[in-house]
């Protein structure tokens, strides 16, 4: 397991002690707000509708138990006993005060975390594959990279003001469970001739316009991977629009320059500055890769969960639908979900978060991870601990079997929480699990990602949803608009607006009419929804939304 | 053409709390808005804003939200500002469960 450095140490600690003192002047009225709010952005304060919301970077989603213990206990200690695990593998505290931030930050860096960069026009906190290191389809762990340009980003003297935020997205496996396409630069392990290095992808993004990022380079050596993002970064810092905030993202700046003018620029640029990496980051990586060394993985029977397979139906569903193919066949990956049919999504109690460090330590070489769809992960879990390991789960709630099925909401705060929100996401999300639930249709359904944003900056990756939920504010009501066809995988695509928006009440009826449309529609049993939806285009989902205008049209 | 004029009160956040809070007639700031201070003149409105502006050692953010008279005094129009009366609608935390503990 990564630890940090000394160096990282100090430099959290310091800022910790200098963000301590910007309080105590704000507190005494030294600074004024518009001195004070870099300040606190910068250390991932923000200040929402009801309260202070403090986000903590989880770096690659990856979290040791002590660290969970540690985000229960400032649940406890100084929030209202939960955290919200959100689509950029941050944790968020929704109740925090402003004069107990820096402890709270004191008590993050005891094990090693912080809340810097989760802010501003800095390069984010780079987010990961959660099923890096243990995936069976996995070329190498995508980690050890992670970690380097988080090494590299971290307080660097160029990039900390940026055009705009910059968000980096690696997998280290060709099947893309990163939403690489919908990041500044998107990071796709591949092979050629047997040597592994990166499909780089420039210029996806969400947002007010979504853009599917475009290859700037089909295959880039993994030596080269620094200074080749350094060069991207440094391109757009030239380029990228200051004059207006929406125009500023480099998504846009490879819209208007055209992706073969970028990368002939960045190629120019990573020609200059490659032989300045005189392999000093190689070495870096090396014991980088020493650290993220995958576990000792034990050998032993599985006759256990052979057992409980055949005899324990809510077991056999669970292993049916959360768990994942692991490198070593007698093991497996274990997605938690924080998605209980009319929970809030992403949300884990502080008694929750120590049920699943207890887990992983018993049972998971200590490893968790975050996923962007807002669930925990075992990485590492023997197939005979897997019936003990659900049992607990049961016990504290959150052995839901619905991985990857239609109540597996991806769902942003919205307007119960974020102040920059045009409507609410939670009940939405709320409302639609609890249907889908009393329909008991999800395992028929099969494979479902329903994802709502409470506004247009699109947080909860409605854009690359099966079925994509935007909520509005249409003269003073809270009104959904419906995307359908959405992708967030390597073949990702932006979905297509369905029609008129709907409001509070008639959306999760709507959701409910394109699903049974689905099953009619469907030509077998495990033709998805995304496959039948590109097999039939959006006219009979369309009109399974809009019956009325169906009528009409047909009368006419 | 000017639009006519409707009623604001005045609305920001609690600078250590971080909750909403809204200005009343005698210069205080409640949690409460059904005790702020209803504004129905315009330069009024801008002095108001204004004075909420210079309590920064208070109050951050300060803005003029729409408003009605309601029977115990003003009450939001938009749905952000109501939820900003309440609190989220997922767990009751926020004035809700303020307002229920000491009702
Ligand atoms: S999508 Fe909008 S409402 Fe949702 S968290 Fe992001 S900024 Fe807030």
């Amino acid at each position: 397991m990564y630890t940090y450095s000394e160096f990282d140490d100090r430099f959290v600690r310091e800022r910790v002690a200098q963000f301590r003192g910007q309080v105590a002047r704000r507190l005494d009225g030294s600074l004024t707000e518009d001195e004070f709010k870099p300040l606190r952005l910068m250390n991932g304060l923000y200040l929402q509708l009801h309260a202070y919301m403090l986000r903590v970077a989880i770096p690659y989603g990856t979290l040791n138990p002590d660290q969970m213990r540690q985000l229960a206990w400032i649940a406890e200690r100084w929030d209202k006993g939960y955290g919200h695990f959100t689509t950029r593998q941050n944790i968020q505290f929704n109740w925090p005060k402003l004069a107990d931030v820096p402890d709270i930050l004191d008590a993050l860096a005891d094990v090693e975390m912080h809340a810097i960069q989760t802010s501003g026009n800095t390069i984010r906190n780079v987010t990961a594959d959660h099923f890096a290191g243990a995936a069976a389809d996995e070329i190498a762990d995508p980690r050890p990279v992670a970690e380097l340009l988080r090494q590299w980003s971290t307080d660097h003297p160029e990039f900390q003001f940026l055009p705009r935020k910059f968000k980096i997205a690696i997998t280290g496996s060709p099947n893309d469970r990163a939403v690489t396409r919908a990041h500044d630069i998107g990071l796709r392990m591949v092979t050629r001739d047997g040597e592994a290095g990166f499909e780089v992808i420039v210029g996806g993004g969400l947002g007010r316009t979504p853009m599917i990022g475009k290859v700037i380079r089909e295959f880039l050596p993994r030596a080269d991977l620094l200074p080749y993002v350094e060069a991207i970064v440094s391109v757009w810092n030239l380029l990228g629009r200051r004059d207006n905030k929406y125009k500023a993202r480099i998504k846009i700046t490879v819209h208007e320059h055209g992706i073969d003018e970028i990368r002939r620029l960045v190629e120019e640029r990573f020609a200059e500055i490659r032989p300045g990496f005189a392999g000093v980051d190689q070495a870096v990586l090396a014991e980088l890769e020493a650290a993220f060394a995958p576990p000792a993985l034990r050998s032993a029977p599985q006759a256990a969960y052979d057992a409980a397979y055949r005899t324990d139906p809510l077991f056999r569903s669970w292993a049916d639908t959360n768990l994942a193919p692991h490198k070593s066949p007698d093991h497996a990956i274990v997605t938690i979900s924080l998605k209980a049919h009319g929970a809030t999504p992403g949300d884990a109690s502080a008694d929750q978060m120590r049920v699943l460090a207890d887990l992983a330590e018993t049972y998971g070489h200590s490893e968790l991870r975050i996923s962007h769809e807002q669930n925990v992960i075992l990485p590492h879990v023997h197939r005979a601990d897997l019936p003990a390991v659900h049992a607990a789960l049961k016990a504290a709630g959150l052995a839901t079997a619905n991985i990857g099925l239609a109540s597996d909401i991806i769902a942003c705060p919205g307007m119960d929480y974020c102040a920059l929100a045009t409507a609410r996401s939670i009940p939405i999300a709320q409302e639609i699990a609890t249907r889908i639930d009393a329909l008991k249709i999800e395992h028929e359904v099969g494979h479902l990602k329903i994802k709502i944003s409470g506004c247009i900056n699109a947080c909860g990756h409605h854009h690359v949803g099966h079925i994509g939920i935007l909520g509005l504010d249409r003269a003073g009501v809270e009104n959904y608009q419906i995307t359908l066809g959405g992708d967030h995988t390597e073949t990702a695509a932006v979905g297509e607006r369905a029609g008129p928006g709907f409001p509070a009440e008639e959306i999760v009826p709507a959701i409910e009419r394109i699903i049974f449309a689905y099953l009619d529609l469907r030509d077998r049993d495990d033709e998805t929804f995304l496959d039948a939806y590109r097999r039939l285009g959006p006219a009979p989902f369309k009109a399974a939304l809009y019956p009325a205008e169906k009528e009409r049209a047909d009368a006419a | 053409m000017s639009r006519r004029f409707t009623p604001k009160v005045v609305t920001g956040n609690a600078l250590i709390e971080g909750d909403a809070v809204w200005l009343t007639a005698d210069d205080r700031w409640s949690t409460d808005i059904a005790e702020a201070e209803l504004i129905e003149d315009e330069a009024e409105a801008d002095l108001r804003l204004l004075f909420a502006q210079g309590q920064a050692d208070r109050v951050v953010g300060a803005y003029l939200a729409e408003a009605r008279r309601g029977r115990d005094g003003p009450e939001p129009v938009h749905f952000r500002e109501a939820f900003r009366t309440r609190g989220p609608s997922n767990y009751a935390h926020g004035k809700q469960s303020e307002l229920s503990a000491n009702g």
